[in-house]
């Protein structure tokens, strides 16, 4: 009982000197208010005792590598600590939020799979089949340029130069393509979708 | 059953962290050394 009567700057002081009974009084005297604190903030037992944890270790690592400077008191400082921690906590569960299975909640309402259905690849692959034969529809220098732009990822630069003209007419030459396309689709009411 | 709508208020009077936590921290202070040489400084964990 008689520690109590010690303030905390000279338990702080007697700590950094090497009497570490000197903490335990320290920790005995300010638990309940730093982890009701925390306790506060977080809401659940197991994260808090984490932060608890992680705070009072900054605390031993600061006195003992005698960078602690007693501007003010120590229990503000320490629930600084503590407080930047909760902070680091929120940021780093909002980055990455965790979620739980309920009744309500599934999982499987947010995640998604993105990649095709085998009905969805089949369509897909029925789709290039039907563009490839619009394409031999085009007249020959369009269907030139576009199938070297588009299968085969040529710059218009290397087109114009492969096929002799300015990349202006190669371009031109695209422009057409694909307006003649369009047009062939909506004449035929093609439709390409997947 | 009955369905409890109440929650449970959250910051009861005598909230303490666990006693294992407490213990962890001040076996780590014992074991803990720091040394500092120059401008490093070095954390020595003994066994």
């Amino acid at each position: 009982m008689a520690d109590l009567h010690i303030p905390d700057a000279l338990l702080v002081k007697n700590y950094v000197e090497g009497n570490e009974n000197a903490l335990a009084t320290l920790i005995k005297r300010h638990e309940s208010k730093i982890y009701g604190f925390i306790y506060s903030k977080i809401a659940d037992r197991d994260v808090s005792n984490d932060i608890f944890q992680d705070t009072f270790i900054k605390v031993i690592k600061t006195l003992k590598s005698n960078c602690y400077n007693e501007e003010g008191k120590f229990l503000p400082w320490v629930m600084r600590i503590s407080h930047n921690l909760i902070v680091d906590h929120f940021r780093k569960t909002k980055k990455m939020p965790m979620y739980r299975e309920t009744e309500e909640f599934s999982i499987f309402s947010i995640m998604s799979d993105d990649s095709l259905t085998i009905e969805g690849k089949m369509i897909l692959d029925q789709v290039e089949v039907d563009l490839k034969k619009l394409i031999q529809e085009l007249p020959e220098d369009q269907k030139e340029v576009l199938v070297m732009r588009m299968y085969q990822d040529m710059s218009f630069k290397e087109i114009s130069e492969l096929t002799g003209v300015s990349i202006n007419t190669a371009l031109g030459r695209m422009r057409y393509a694909l307006m003649n396309l369009r047009k062939i689709i909506d004449k035929h009411q093609i439709i390409l979708t997947n | 059953m009955a369905k409890i709508y109440s929650k449970k208020a959250l910051a009861s009077k005598d909230l303490k962290p666990k006693k294992e936590v407490v213990s962890f921290l001040l076996s780590y202070s014992q074991a803990l050394k720091v040394v500092k040489i120059d401008n490093n400084s070095f954390e020595i964990i003994a066994n």
